[in-house]
């Protein structure tokens, strides 16, 4: 489902990925863990190229995203993407966020649009929500949409960027009761996160990245009861 | 000195003053209208990516916002004449001046408001598959409309006020008409006092008003 190979990324001179290798296959959930500053954001923003590439191949859902013939846009709508800071549009209600894509992307009239943005807020446990702004919402009922506007492109696979990081820790289990479901329906996902309870529970595999590396990968048992590498042990002792 | 004698200039300028009163509005409005579409397109090209339209944009907003719009009203009224032979009325030329002067300032306001949007809408846009297109059009521009009514509106203030200018190229407006008066009649005290309530009685209602807008969005 993913495939990276010898991925770099640089900024300017600054190389924060230095040849990341790593592999996804279908209905996998990847959770990948690490220090902050070590380029976790940086590698999941390279798989659908909201950063461009400096070097290496992926390929994703099928696609090759170093060739230039590739249309980025019709990668995006396969491979949804689920932001720290949710970035939902605010000037539309919760419904509107929702069907956005699918309306002007899919074209999909409003009626069809609508009831499958529906029928995804009941999932997420937000049909009531719909005509609502974002600003009255909260941080965990933002994320929850932010979840339900990338569903309802029907991608393949989910990526995620510290979906929780920026909740209250009161509100973080709805989040994470949702992207449980998820996986649980099959739905292939890479998730960056500093939850371990949730990476050892629904991960099946575990990426330690540390300066711009894939300094060890494994099970969740494997890798938070046995980890091998000095750094991730560092790791893990300063965050279990 | 007898004091009901003191009031009798504001009832003979007022008559005058409002005259020039309605050649203000109208310059301010006709000059805004194109100064706002002026703006518009300039401000759109100061975000282009290509290199030749934005460099275009930069060197008209850089040149109005760097010299002072006096110059720039003599240019337009006598510099045009002399260099290109082409003349126009006080009033055309008092149009053209103004929009060119707000259009620089508008192109501004709009790139401003654009760029002032997080960068994290245009990537959830992008990242549901909108193109960069259709990211501007459904999610930055509807947001970025909205941030420019509060500086647009001070826009409006600050080129009715410029436009007091126009009198140097005998333009019949406020300070115009004032200074006519003062002329015969050497009643400077009233017919400034006159000129000031003239202009207050437009720019302190949009302020509020423009408050009030200000206040709304800062809500939502
Ligand atoms: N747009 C950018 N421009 C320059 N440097 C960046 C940019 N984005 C990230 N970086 C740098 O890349 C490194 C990794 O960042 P990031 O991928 O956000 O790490 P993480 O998500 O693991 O905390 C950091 O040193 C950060 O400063
Ligand atoms: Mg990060």
């Amino acid at each position: 489902m993913i495939e990276v190979k010898d991925l770099h990324k640089a900024f300017g001179d600054h190389e924060v990925l230095k040849g990341i290798n790593a592999k996804v296959a279908e209905q996998e959930v990847v959770c990948v863990i690490g220090p902050s500053g070590s380029g976790k954001s940086t590698f999941l923003r390279c798989l659908n190229l909201l950063e461009p590439i400096t070097s290496g191949n992926v390929t994703i859902v099928g696609y090759d995203l170093t060739d230039p013939k590739t249309n980025i846009n019709i990668i995006r709508t396969e491979v949804g993407m689920v932001f720290q800071h949710f970035n939902l549009f605010p000037h539309m209600t919760t419904l509107e966020n929702v069907t956005l894509g699918p309306m002007k992307i899919k074209k999909l009239n409003k009626q069809n649009a609508r009831a499958e943005a529906l029928s995804l807020l009941e999932k997420v446990g937000l049909a009531d929500k719909a005509d609502v702004y974002p600003e009255s919402l909260s941080g965990g009922q933002k994320q929850r949409v932010a979840i339900a506007r990338a569903l309802a492109m029907n991608p393949k696979v989910m990526l995620f960027d510290e979906p929780t990081s920026a909740l209250d820790p009161e509100l973080v289990g709805d989040v994470l009761e949702v992207m449980k479901a998820l996986a649980k329906e099959g739905m292939t996902m890479v998730v960056v996160t500093h939850e371990m309870g949730f990476a050892r529970e629904v991960g099946n595999r575990v990426i330690f990245m540390d300066e711009g590396i894939v300094m060890e990968e494994n099970t969740p048992e494997e890798i938070f009861s046995n980890p091998q590498n000095p750094r991730t042990q560092a790791f893990l002792s300063k965050v279990l | 000195m007898d004091f009901g004698q003191w009031f009798v200039p504001f009832g003979e300028v007022a008559p005058l003053i409002l005259k020039g009163f309605w050649i203000t509005i109208e310059v301010t409005i006709v000059g805004l209208f194109f100064g706002f579409i002026l703006g518009a397109i300039a401000g759109l090209a100061r975000l282009s990516r290509n290199k030749i339209i934005y460099s275009i944009a930069t060197v008209y907003v850089e040149v109005v916002r760097g010299t002072p719009i006096l110059l720039q009203i003599f240019f337009v009224y006598f510099g045009l004449a002399a260099l290109l032979n082409i003349t126009f009325g006080a009033l055309t030329a008092a149009f053209i001046a103004l929009a060119f002067n707000s259009g620089a300032y508008i192109a501004e306001i709009v790139r401003g408001a654009v760029f002032s949007i997080e960068k994290g809408q245009m990537e959830a846009g992008r990242s549901i598959g909108l193109t960069h297109t259709q990211a501007m059009r459904y999610v930055i521009w509807p947001q970025a409309i909205k941030r420019m009514i509060p500086p647009l509106g001070n826009q409006f203030i600050i080129s009715l006020k410029d436009s007091s200018l126009f009198s140097v190229i005998a333009l019949g407006e406020i300070v115009y008409k004032g200074q006519q008066y003062i002329a015969t009649t050497y009643n400077y005290g009233q017919t400034y006092i006159t000129i000031a309530v003239a202009y207050l009685i437009i720019t302190i209602p949009l302020s509020l008003i423009l408050r009030q807008i200000e206040r709304r969005l800062d809500v939502s």
